[in-house]
């Protein structure tokens, strides 16, 4: 409201402030809008046959890596056919159809298209993207391997599935605030080589940080959802499970080195840490399309986060979880287990009692046979994290492979044992089998999960 | 000394807490039906219930048990009077050797009680937890359909009546 | 028909409560006395115990009771056995109860085993009932004074036309069925059956759903202990040293048993014991010596290693050349029998006597081998066999029982219970063999198979316990251990590794060689079908490849080059109720297959056709409809043998989809069902139908192991028809079939 001229000389300051900076909105609103406003492209047509198949195969390896087909395929839908609900903070974004259906997926997008999507988070339409789809990662693609990916896309089994609409609240449903977050937190192209570091490094740093987009679990995220920069693998989060931290703070007993996480990588075992779990478990079986080259150049570039190889400090940190592993189960590694350790020593107390008659045919105390290759749980990140969600969850869910393919099998306990009971047994293993303090909110934890409270 | 309640009766065993109910079921009560396939829940043929929920009894320490309610086949009706998931498994004479049935049966009876009317993929997911090694699991899956036609007539009414 | 009375001096007599149930003679004077040398051949087993109430007993009350040297492994033999004594002696199969092999009670049938027990048992007891039968019928005529002619039998009794009637119990108070059998027996017209080729439910499965013992692993004798054994870390292992006070001292264990590298450990209850075999486990040091070959090139090796070579079947010139030659080489890999139920014996040593309750599938040698290995007189042993689960063929049924008889040995006047562990039971039963076959034939220009070459590699497929002590597992590991004797090849026509090896189909040029391996890397014995798995999974195989470069349709092609009529009806009967037609197209990732054979060429006729869906990402193979028509002869029990064959496919189909038997260089690593994964039921095939051609008279052809090796194949076409391409190594694993799909 404009004041008029002949009031107060400050009213009339104010107001012409206050008109100042509505019109600075104004424009910078209307420079936004302006700004974030993007065209839809032409439809394309492209035939399968198109695709020169070692391009395409070279796709199919970067859509490995990047496990595009975790959140792509619903459970039990047909793949890259889209209905997969990613939770965010703000609500659930459903996976797209990226199959080339012409109608319902992407069949009708030309490269252009594709790539525009990949680097700057903009469907064909105009539509910007929501950051569920990590674009803030996939901009770090070279145009070649972009390429290869819209090859393999469109060379897929198309599928006839619209897509979902998002479940995110109001406001947040309008996409000009996707278009914001994009403005603040999107550092659009390609990986630039850091010439200071080795030619594996740098294969590794591109592979994760463009297709493979580790950091948008193993990250934390400020308020308005974008990974820190400053805290890289730091810890985040993803699909409920806890995605732990892989730089300096890592919960791992032992320090990852290169050699085991690509163990871990590879085959879903590395002897020191335990099996690949929860979300992690799809990671590995796609990266099993992905050569040995890029999984131990993913492998380096990760372990580098863990802080430098060979210090004293990380040969003394080792030693003593090896140590500590060993003492607590004593024939560690090797097919023939005594019976003293865990069942032993605390078969008195419920949790351990639980431990002994629930768990220790498997988790060694007391295994004399050489069933499948156990885990340290002294060793195992899950028990010594920050938090007890991702133990909780194995607990109640168990592991199971794939049917038909090899693989640790754990039974869940999630009908069998009462949550007490379950709050009793985590407490134990956390108590005996890591040196760190007990949980605090393992109770609280347990009944979130299980839907008796909210987060 | 643990009190437990197996088949709706109390049994005082003197057995160390830490031993998996399976072997106190087989051992201490005498009851058949449960039986040792693997000890590392991978196989379910010692599959029981607790409180309705279907466990591998060969994992599931005694100490864990107080007060809980334990049901094994024997619970499920008799060789005179067979419940509907007995006579479901003698009707489509689903069994070969036999010896993982009543891990079949028990987990088919588990989600029968949840689920009145499941579907031949809701039966296959619920059953997948349970190996069959002679090749039953067509008559199987024909049988849990059976029950939970069963199921849905007068319980109590024995074979003899019921044909009527 | 009348038979004359023995004499009383060669009649001896067991002494059981009520009226006479077997008299057969059980010592060794006896039995020589008891061979008929200048008799023709008797049917099927009763040239093995030629007098009737070997097999036929009639109790006081009218009950009849069948003896058997055969075993139920859960296949149904007991109850088609009672179903072919009911029908031939007419009386209510629910009077009738059987008793299954048993080293004190019943004739050596030898093993249960090759499909043989309806050809062998069956044909012996439907034979010794009609001769039973005949018997009462005479015995009748003489009491009531009337021609037999005039007389019939009806519900367990003889009645006369006039209505007079003698029920079977009061005709046989002595030793009237104390009868050698007779080369012919008054059988019945099949046009009469009322109760053989009728789906009679199944005798044992009522007990098993209610909780009744029915497995050897249900026993509880008086006094049991239970034992478990220790295995070394690998083959040969030795035992260096064992601190056995430290385990003796665990609560409950009544005493270690150490002799040589054979160590084992007796508890009062059966968690103590597991706990105390853990103990023992650990403190146990040993010398290993296991060098396996390398897993990944384990075919080569094989055929490298020294081989017996067979020709098997030489027909024409096969050297000839048609207008297209083709030729494969197929593999399979070790498969594991992976019974549900690990294996389990009870032995009782008491007063020098050994009794062992097992589920071995052969009674009667595991008696002779365990008395070599104890050194005790065989007369001293008795084997008495109880149902474990689903054995499949030589498992570790027999050594579970050696390992009891040494414990209980060692622990005299206490039974013994002695259980396997599952990693046990994966580490150390015998597998079935890995193999290789090479195959080439020619096509002559209007698309006939006008030359056929097949070699075959493979072990022995029997290492049975037979009288030498060194099959049985622990016997190798004794302080005086027995070597395993050198393997042999089953003979043809049955044959082992060559099994199925020459094809039924008329080709007029062929050449079968069996390249005999008798070095094994690696443990093997009997896995259900033997060699023909393998050979019909490959000859099958082929016979699509071939029918594709004929351009021919593979069911057409197949029934080109078959007279054999029974074949042709099993193929067109499958063909028929499959749907299948001519030249059928499928939408991408979908395929159907075919496939037949005639197992061992003697036995039952199977053809199947299968449908499958792969998914082009992972590879994954989905079965759609499979439809199966068998001819087993005369069928006794029509759903039995459609059980047999529904099992065998679902079987077949998750050893040729998933299985393989994994080792490093020292030891096997597929120690449990994670590293070993089976088909889990969301795996199941979407349906299976099995339509069995009855053959009312014929003789009863082994059915037990025919689905075994056209499952195989008919899955492995189904998938090449799917995806284009040929996989020819088993198993059909998710990743090779993507690997030969590509991207």
């Amino acid at each position: 409201m404009i004041a008029a001229p002949s009031q107060h000389n400050g009213g009339w300051m104010v107001g012409r402030i206050l008109l100042g900076l509505l019109i600075v909105i104004a424009v910078a609103f209307g420079a936004f809008f302006t700004w974030q406003w993007r065209g839809a492209l032409p439809p394309a047509t492209t035939s399968a046959h198109a695709f020169d198949p070692g391009i395409v195969a070279k796709g199919a390896e970067l859509a490995a890596i990047g496990n595009c087909a975790a959140c792509h395929t619903r459970t039990g839908g047909k793949p890259y056919a889209g209905g997969f609900p990613v939770e965010t903070p703000f609500g659930v974004v459903y996976g797209s159809n990226i199959t080339p259906d012409r109608d319902t997926g992407i069949g009708a997008w030309s490269e252009a298209a594709f790539r525009r999507a990949l680097r700057e988070g903009v469907a064909r339409d105009g539509t910007h993207l929501y950051p569920a789809f990590p674009y803030d990662h996939f901009t770090r693609l070279t145009d070649g391997d972009i390429s290869a990916l819209y090859a393999f896309m469109m060379t897929r089994e198309p599928v006839d599935q619209p897509n979902r609409p998002p479940d995110l609240s109001f406001p947040l449903d309008w996409r000009i605030f996707a278009a914001a977050w994009k403005l603040l937190f999107l550092d659009k192209g390609p990986w630039r080589n850091d010439p200071t570091q080795s030619v594996d490094w740098n294969r590794g740093a591109y592979l994760v940080e463009g297709a493979g987009h580790c950091g948008a679990c193993h990250t934390p995220r400020n308020a308005l959802g974008a990974e820190d920069k400053h805290r890289r693998f730091a810890g985040g989060s993803g699909e409920g499970w806890h995605a732990p931290a892989l730089d300096a703070t890592s919960p791992a007993p032992v320090p990852w080195s290169e050699d085991q996480l690509f163990a871990y990588l590879r085959d879903g075992f590395a002897d020191r840490h335990g099996v690949a779990g929860g979300p992690m478990q799809p990671v590995v079986r796609n990266l099993r399309h992905a050569q040995d080259a890029d999984v131990r150049a993913i492998a380096t570039y990760i372990a580098a986060f863990a802080g430098p190889r060979d210090t004293a400090d990380r040969q003394r940190q080792t030693q003593a979880a090896l140590a500590f592993a060993q003492q607590r189960e004593p024939t560690l590694g090797s097919l023939v287990r005594t019976t003293t350790g865990a069942a032993a020593a605390d078969a008195s107390s419920a949790g351990g009692t639980l431990f002994a008659g629930a768990c220790a045919t498997c988790h060694h105390a007391g295994g004399g046979l050489p069933a499948s290759r156990p885990v340290a749980l002294a060793l195992s990140t899950p028990v010594s994290d920050a938090q007890p969600i991702n133990l909780l969850r194995i607990v109640l869910a168990g592991i199971h492979p794939p049917l038909g393919q090899r693989g640790p099998i754990m039974p869940g306990f999630s009908g069998a044992l009462t949550d007490p009971q379950i709050v009793a047994l985590v407490e134990y293993v956390r108590a005996h089998f890591s040196r760190r303090p007990p949980w605090p909110n393992v109770a609280q934890t347990l009944a979130v999960l299980r839907g008796k409270e909210a987060p | 000394m643990t009190i437990l309640n197996v088949n709706g009766k109390q049994h005082q065993v003197d057995a160390d807490p830490r031993t998996p109910l399976l072997y106190v079921l087989r051992n201490d009560l005498k009851l058949n039906a449960a039986k040792f396939g693997c000890g590392l829940g991978q196989c379910g043929a010692c599959t029981v219930l607790v409180d309705h929920n279907p466990v591998f009894s060969c994992l599931m320490p005694i100490s864990a048990l107080d007060g809980r309610y334990i049901r094994t086949v024997e619970d499920l009706g008799s060789a005179d009077r067979p419940g509907p998931v007995q006579r479901a498994f003698i009707e489509e004479q689903a069994a070969q050797c036999g010896y993982c049935i009543p891990g079949m049966m028990m987990r088919a009876q588990a989600l029968l009680e949840k689920n009145v009317a499941p579907s031949d993929a809701q039966i296959r997911e619920a059953m997948a937890p349970n190996l069959c090694r002679c090749g039953t699991q067509m008559r199987i899956l024909r049988a849990v359909h059976r029950a939970a036609k069963l199921m849905t007539v007068e319980l109590d009414t024995p074979i003899r009546e019921a044909k009527r | 028909m009348n038979v004359p009375l023995l004499s009383p001096t060669r009649r001896m007599v067991l002494a059981t409560g009520g009226a006479v149930v077997v008299s057969f003679a059980l010592s060794p004077r006896a039995t020589l006395a008891q061979a008929a040398p200048a008799q023709p051949k008797l049917p099927g087993s009763l040239q093995k115990a030629p007098f009737l109430d070997a097999w036929i007993g009639i109790g006081g009350n009218g009950a009849v009771t069948v003896f058997t040297g055969k075993a139920e492994l859960g296949q149904g033999i007991k109850t088609a056995l009672i179903q072919c004594a009911a029908e031939e002696l007419d009386v209510d199969p629910k009077a009738v109860s059987i008793v299954t092999a048993d080293t004190a009670r019943t004739a050596n049938e030898g093993y249960t085993a090759g499909s043989h027990s309806m050809q062998d048992s069956g044909t012996a007891i439907l034979n010794a009932a009609a001769q039973v039968r005949g018997l009462l019928i005479g015995l009748a005529a003489t009491r009531l004074n009337l021609p037999a002619d005039k007389l019939h039998a009806k519900s367990g009794a003889v009645v006369a036309d006039d209505g007079r009637s003698v029920a079977y119990q009061d005709l046989v108070i002595g030793q009237e069925l104390h009868q050698p059998v007779a080369p012919q027996s008054p059988l019945k017209n099949p046009a009469d059956f009322a109760v053989i080729g009728t789906p009679m439910h199944r005798v044992d499965i009522p007990g098993k759903v209610t909780g009744a013992p029915a497995y050897v692993q249900d026993l509880r004798p008086e006094g049991m202990l239970h034992a478990r054994v220790v295995r070394p870390p690998s083959y040969g292992a030795e035992l260096v040293s064992v601190d056995i006070p430290a385990v003796e001292r665990l609560r409950g264990v009544i005493k270690v048993v150490r002799d040589g590298s054979f160590l084992a450990v007796a508890a009062q209850g059966e968690f103590e014991a597991i706990e105390a075999m853990n103990m023992l486990a650990s403190v146990a040091q040993w010398r290993t010596v296991a060098e396996l070959p390398d897993e990944k090139s384990i075919h080569q090796f094989l055929t490298r290693l020294p081989a017996q070579d067979q020709v098997i079947a030489d027909k024409g010139n096969p050297a000839e050349q048609g207008k297209h030659l083709l030729r494969a080489t197929y593999t399979r890999p070790y498969l594991l029998h992976g019974s549900i139920g690990p294996s389990c014996a009870v032995a009782l040593y008491q007063r020098g006597k050994l009794t062992v309750w097992t589920h071995s599938q052969g009674v009667f040698p595991l008696r002779n081998t365990l008395a070599n290995m104890l050194h005790m007189p065989p007369d001293q042993v008795h084997c008495v066999q109880v149902e474990g689960s689903g054995c499949y063929g030589h498992n570790a049924a027999d050594d579970a029982a050696a390992d009891a008889a040494l414990v209980a040995r060692a622990i005299p006047d206490r039974p013994i219970r002695l259980q396997w562990m599952r990693e046990q039971e994966h580490g150390w039963e015998p597998f079935g063999p890995a193999m290789v076959s090479n195959v080439s034939a020619a096509l002559d220009d209007s698309g006939r198979i006008a030359a056929w070459n097949y070699e075959v590699w493979s072990n022995t497929h029997s290492t049975r316990p037979g009288g030498p002590p060194g099959n049985l597992l622990a016997a190798q590991y004794l302080a005086q251990p027995f070597a395993p004797p050198p393997p042999t090849e089953i003979p043809m026509p049955e044959g082992g590794g060559d099994r199925n090896a020459i094809p039924l189909y008329s080709i007029a040029n062929e050449r079968i060689v069996d390249h005999f391996i008798p070095q094994m890397p690696l443990r093997v014995s009997a896995l259900r079908a033997l060699g023909a798995y393998h050979n019909v999974f490959a000859i099958e195989s082929f016979m699509d490849e071939l029918a594709a470069a004929a351009k021919a349709d593979p069911v057409e092609f197949r029934l080109k080059h078959l007279e054999d009529t029974r074949a042709r009806d099993v193929i067109t009967k499958a063909a028929q109720e499959f749907g299948w037609r001519k030249d059928e197209q499928r939408p991408r990732g979908s395929g159907r297959g075919f496939a037949f054979a005639r197992y061992k060429n003697l036995a039952a006729y199977c053809a199947i056709a299968a449908e499958a869906s792969v998914d082009h990402e992972s590879g994954e193979v989905r079965l759609g409809r499979i439809v199966a028509a068998v001819d087993s002869g005369q069928a006794v029990n029509p759903d039995g043998i459609r059980n047999q064959i529904e099992g065998a496919i679902v079987q077949s189909a998750s050893w040729t989809l998933y299985e393989d038997v994994t080792f490093d260089r020292s030891e096997i690593t597929s120690r449990d069902w994670s590293r070993y994964p089976i088909l889990r039921f969301p795996q199941a095939p979407q349906s299976v139908d099995v339509h069995v051609i009855d053959r009312p008279g014929a003789p009863f052809l082994g059915t037990g192991e025919a689905g075994q090796g056209p499952t195989a194949a008919a899955i492995g076409n189904a998938i090449a028809d799917a995806i284009g391409a040929r996989l020819r190594d088993l198993p059909l694993t998710a990743e090779r079939i993507k690997a030969a799909i590509g991207v």
